[in-house]
């Protein structure tokens, strides 16, 4: 379980406050965080997995404080973390990454399991360096499987579906079904996707910094659709009269 | 050879005792075992110092062992090896120098190593180069390459300096004729306050010929690296040199990269990159349990690899 009590972080370089006040507890299995570009969702990911550290508030992991914790005695101590823009590595290749993650000799063959599992042809794979020469899309994958690979407590995903053709969406989607079934902890997923959201057990909506709703699917997702249909319609009206 | 001195030899040729085939194993300006097969043939010079290898044309699949080891302190070797590939010919030459210094003089090794390699030869060549000691003394190395590619010839050289040689210049001239292929790639490691100087000039007469040279390089603390490269193309040729460094503390990396090209089929290329370790790759790995230094011995070993 994860909560948050009344974080606040401010941008060093412009003293901006991108996240205020942000009360949550997750203890769901499959949460989605949805919300509009420049929201703060990233920004939250970021401050749970400990890269931005919080200006105000504490977060507790299973009721231990984990505020003043570095990246790396988070990662210890079960928080994953799947970056929206996937990192490249000269000469570090997928097995090597994927073994990090296990953070213990794995073989081959469970290596593959999981590039499988994302849907990527694992021999083609395993040895190949995670550099330019991969496709965003490919390194989307080899994030995820990374993060099935350390198999902790909490994991994050921040826009997995970004830079996923439509092809391969059907299969992610089965991805995070079968990882909400297996999982023992929780999996926090931000997206935009109507498809990602729907398998979600909660679904919280971040804007300006401060969640404006949290509930069900069914609680949320009407009210959001319509807020989307109106400003779509807001815009095409806007282009005419701009026309004219 | 006594403990120092294997264990010279199994860091630069991974030799736990004498290898198979061909060898010649130097120590200290000295020989100390040499072994000729029916395909290749090992002999010394008689006007100055250093061996002829004499590789039969179509010797397949054979290799050849020349490490040369240095224990004694102050002492200054200088080299001559003169490679004779025969047409046709595919070999493995695994050379390096080991030094073990553990006086206050300075250990020095030259080496002048000369490729005449023939028409349609393939040969790979791989050099390590290794110092240690606990004494003041400097280890320095300063080997040179020259390299003569026949006909639609191929060599690929690996070399690789990542400990202990506190000042070396590496040297590398080649000739390429029509067809001819080199690839080198070169990885290098500084640390303290070592010098590491390389210099390739490459030239691609032949029609078709193709140069690719690569090297990586870590310089840390207040350690020197400079990189020139020298490529003409004077035929319908191809070349790219790449230099590509990671810079940490306050070590300092120059690259001074020249292409000629004197004909207009002629198509070269060089890349250049020189930065500090991304914060991102370091964040990513924090995030996967590993610590900074962790992650940062991480990111050179996969990019020296």
């Amino acid at each position: 379980m994860l909560e948050l009590q009344h974080v606040s972080y401010v941008a060093p370089d412009d003293g901006k406050e991108i996240l205020s006040d942000v009360n949550l507890t997750i203890d769901d299995k499959f949460v989605a965080i949805t919300g509009p570009n420049g929201g703060g969702k990233s920004t939250l990911a970021k401050v749970i997995a400990g890269i931005y550290p919080v200006s105000k508030g504490k977060i507790l992991l299973d009721g231990a404080d984990i505020t003043a914790l570095s990246i790396t005695e988070r990662a210890k101590a079960g928080v994953s973390f799947a970056f929206q823009q996937p990192v490249r590595f000269k000469g570090i290749t997928v097995k090597d990454l994927v073994t990090l993650a296990a953070g213990k000799k794995i073989t081959t063959a469970e290596v593959c399991t999981y590039l499988s599992e994302v849907g990527l042809c694992a021999r083609e794979y395993v040895n190949r360096e995670v550099n330019a020469s991969l496709s965003g899309g490919e390194l989307k994958r080899i994030e995820i499987a990374m993060t099935m690979a350390r198999g902790t407590k909490l994991s994050i995903f921040d826009e997995p579906e970004a830079g996923i053709d439509l092809w391969s969406f059907s299969n992610l989607i089965s991805v995070f079904r079968k990882m909400r079934e297996k999982i023992g902890g929780n999996i926090i997923i931000i997206s935009h996707q109507e498809r990602i959201l729907n398998i979600a057990d909660k679904v919280i909506v971040i804007a300006g910094g401060k969640v404006t709703a949290e509930g069900s699917k069914e609680e949320i997702l009407p009210a959001l659709y319509a807020d989307a249909a109106k400003e779509a319609a807001c815009s095409v009206l806007m282009s005419k009269v701009e026309d004219k | 050879m006594d403990a120092i001195q294997k264990n010279l030899l199994k860091e630069i040729a991974g030799l736990h005792d004498v290898p198979t085939g061909a060898y010649n194993i130097r120590s200290n300006g000295g020989a100390a075992g040499r072994r000729s097969t029916a395909n290749i043939e090992i002999v010394s010079k008689t006007d100055k110092p250093g061996i002829d290898i004499i590789v039969k044309p179509g010797t397949k699949n054979e290799s050849v062992h020349i490490p040369v080891i240095i224990s004694e302190s102050g002492l200054k070797d200088l080299v001559y090896n003169d490679f004779y590939i025969g047409e046709g010919a595919d070999v493995v030459i695994i050379a390096g120098c080991g030094i073990h210094n553990c006086g206050d003089q300075e250990s020095a090794h030259d080496g002048i190593h000369t490729f005449h390699i023939e028409k349609n030869a393939k040969v790979k060549y791989v050099e390590k180069h290794y110092g240690e000691g606990d004494g003041n003394g400097e280890n320095v190395m300063n080997p040179t390459t020259v390299i003569e590619l026949g006909e639609n010839a191929y060599m690929r050289m690996d070399t690789l300096q990542i400990r202990g040689i506190d000042s070396t210049v590496r040297v590398t001239k080649a000739r390429l004729a029509a067809g001819a292929k080199l690839d080198i790639k070169e990885n290098i490691m500084t640390h303290g306050n070592q010098h590491a100087t390389t210099d390739f000039t490459v030239d691609l007469d032949g029609e078709n010929s193709a140069a690719h040279v690569v090297s990586r390089s870590v310089a840390k603390d207040k350690s020197r690296q400079l990189f020139k490269s020298d490529v003409h193309g004077n035929n319908l040729c191809t070349g790219h040199t790449e230099c590509d460094a990671i810079i940490m503390d306050e070590a300092k990396v120059d690259a001074i990269p020249a292409l000629e090209c004197n004909n207009v089929n002629a198509s070269l290329i060089h890349e250049a990159a020189i930065g500090k370790i991304a914060g991102e790759q370091i964040i990513k790995l924090q995030t996967l349990g590993l610590t900074e230094k962790e992650a940062e011995e991480q990111i050179i070993n996969g990019f020296l690899k």
